[in-house]
């Protein structure tokens, strides 16, 4: 049999040429903000604002002011830990294990994930955070620092702790990560600045790039290094999320197959959030020709890849609980599908496992308004799913008396708002300040991928 | 360590193959090349140039090395010795549940360091003093620099060598 592989389409639409590149990403900096940025930036900021009351109401008060109860200890704060860590594991997935891969695909959309990631964690690490009462000291309950208690270390068996190392490690090195791919961009636009202020803070930013051979040759070399840690890592981390709650003993949490079933959640969730941005992003700052139709059409094949696998894992959590002929594990599922909160369950399945099924039609895949609306829903999904994982298996507890059921109140709401304004707000600066592609590497492909072929719309 | 380098001739350039011609058609004259600026990275140029393969992965490995001890280290102390405690019924120093933060020790260490020794080798830092060979080099060109007092050959004839290079510009630049 013979198979003749197709030729693939170009990366970079439009005829650009490497001048073009700094013109079209550096016009986004240094241009007024425009119209679209303001209003988004405004509506970040009425979320930040009134999350922030409800936050200092929280901090105020205590946790009290949460829905947990004796029965749900926890709720809304791990869902949304869990849900941020995991949005943010697309960033790596894309820069690091697609660089690995040589993927080339990934330079138009990397820079913009990794900074959604590092937003994402900052998101994520304000939940368990704020669920500890007293932040101020959560320096001495989460880290081995020396006190006055002994010293009475902290824990090194439990995963929660695990945690605390996993998710810091992993903002640290995405933080260096994504700043080493910056500096040769930052020298573009300081190169390329006018008025004084920027050309100091650029330069400074910029680190004195002279773009030399021998730096650029170490500057790989650093790259794929930190690659190759990042991929590890990016995969340790959600692991070791998903161990706080698989090294437990309640049923519907202690599976073995959570860490491999987590990590798919994770970069399915992510891969979504990145795919919302990005097509905000080339809509509103006209990136058409860097982010085509091809690049879309990549991120949701692995929308769809991973999506099946936490379909599949979803499936074998009813089967093995079945097959384990324990009847409190069994009950623990049959409550999640059935139980009082089988609206949740019944949300997470569709949004998660079916509707990512679309995806196999080549005209959804390759529509941009199709991807952006399945996108919503497959982060409104994941979102159920650690929901349906942590209050549907805590709800209903062994003593029947003690069966309860959680309530939102305001001020859970509060906080989860405030850490989307937070995100947006963060993520609309980066867009505004910061080049979004990575001119540096989009050029170095330029020659062997531009295609004079008209913008794709 | 630069400032005896003060006079420089450069080539400018636009399309990054012909660079690495351009350079290893220099370098068979009997020119030594300074260094060449470009706005993104042109794979084989360092072997054009002569330059060794970098060592980071070295440093890397080291400092990886080294966060792995420190962790172990770190843990076995504070749980098994200083302050041992029964935990969950397992041994004091129980091995397989400190190997996540050693991992995670271990690739913080080894990213760092290895950033860090990046940082200082090419002498990358927030407050330094720029020298631009040319400032459309983080743009879209790409300069080939000849030190002057280096190479014992004739300010001409070199010009004339990247003449024949396919250089689009020939310049002069001096540092003060």
């Amino acid at each position: 049999m013979e198979v003749i592989s197709s030729v693939r389409p170009p990366l970079v639409t439009g005829g650009k040429t490497v001048a073009d590149v700094t013109e079209d990403i550096c016009m986004q900096v240094e241009a007024k903000p425009s119209r679209s940025w303001m209003m988004g930036m405004a509506i970040s900021l009425t979320a930040l604002a009134v999350g922030f009351y409800a936050l200092i109401i929280l901090l105020w008060e205590g946790i009290g002011m949460w829905g947990l109860n004796k029965t749900v200890g926890w709720a809304w704060d791990i869902t949304n830990f869990v849900w941020w860590v995991g949005i943010g594991h697309a960033g790596t997935l894309i820069s690091a294990i697609l660089l690995l891969f040589r993927q080339k695909w990934r330079m138009s959309i990397n820079r913009a994930a990794e900074a959604m990631t590092i937003f994402a964690v900052l998101c994520a690490l304000m939940f368990p955070g704020f669920h500890m009462g007293r932040l101020w000291l959560g320096f001495y309950w989460a880290l081995p620092l020396p006190n006055t208690f002994g010293s009475l270390w902290v824990n090194f068996n439990s995963p929660l702790l695990w945690d605390v190392f996993a998710i810091s490690t992993y903002f640290i090195v995405s933080l260096v990560f994504w700043y080493i791919g910056l500096i040769p961009d930052f020298a573009t636009i300081r190169d390329r600045a006018t008025h004084k202020i920027s050309r100091i803070i650029y330069g400074a930013l910029s680190f004195g790039w002279d773009g030399g051979a021998r730096t650029w040759q170490r500057y790989e070399s650093v790259a794929l290094i930190l690659a190759g840690l990042a991929t590890p890592l990016v995969l340790s981390v959600h692991t070791i999320v998903s161990f706080d709650f698989a090294t437990s003993v309640i049923p519907g949490w202690h599976t073995t197959i959570f860490p491999p079933y987590f990590v798919a959640g994770a970069i399915f969730s992510g891969f979504a959030m990145v795919m919302t941005l990005m097509l905000v992003a080339r809509h509103v700052m006209g990136l058409k020709d860097y982010i085509t139709v091809y690049h879309i059409e990549m991120m949701n094949i692995i929308i769809i890849v991973t999506g099946s696998i936490v379909g599949i894992a979803y499936l074998t959590e009813y089967f093995i609980a079945w097959y384990s002929g324990v009847p409190a594990e069994q009950y623990a599922f049959y409550n999640r599908a059935t139980g009082p909160y089988w609206w949740a369950y019944w949300i997470m399945m569709t949004c998660n496992v079916v509707s990512p099924q679309l995806f196999w039609f080549k005209q959804i895949r390759t529509s941009v308004i199709a991807s952006f609306v399945l996108s919503i829903v497959v982060n409104i999904g994941m979102w159920f799913e650690r929901f349906v994982i942590i209050v549907t298996s805590l709800h209903r507890d062994y003593l029947p008396s003690s069966w309860a059921m959680f309530y939102p109140t305001f001020y859970d709401v509060g906080v989860f708002l405030f850490s989307l304004g937070f995100f947006f707000t963060c993520f609309l600066l980066f867009a505004k300040f910061f080049p979004v592609v990575n001119m540096a590497e989009m050029k170095s492909i330029l020659k062997a991928t531009v295609s004079d072929k008209k913008t794709l719309k | 360590m630069m400032e005896r380098n003060k006079n420089f001739i450069i080539g400018v350039y636009s399309d990054p193959d012909q660079v690495k011609n351009a350079a290893k058609a220099i370098i068979k004259s009997g020119i030594r090349i300074h260094e060449v600026y470009t706005p993104f990275p042109i794979h084989g140029i360092e072997d054009v140039l002569g330059y060794k393969k970098t060592r980071l992965p070295i440093v890397a490995f080291l400092f990886g090395v080294t966060g792995t001890f420190l962790a172990l280290f770190m843990q076995v102390w504070m749980l098994g010795i200083d302050w041992p405690m029964i935990i969950g019924g397992k041994d004091h120093i129980a091995l397989p549940a400190f190997i996540p933060v050693t991992f995670e020790l271990t690739v913080l260490l080894s990213a760092l360091g290895m950033v860090g020794t990046f940082m200082v080798i090419s002498d990358l830092k927030p407050y330094k003093k720029l020298r631009l060979m040319d400032i459309r080099i983080t743009d879209d060109k790409h300069v080939i620099a000849i030190d002057i007092a280096a190479n014992s050959m004739r300010v001409k004839d070199i010009q004339s060598v990247l003449k024949d290079s396919g250089a689009d510009e020939i310049n002069e630049k001096n540092f003060e």
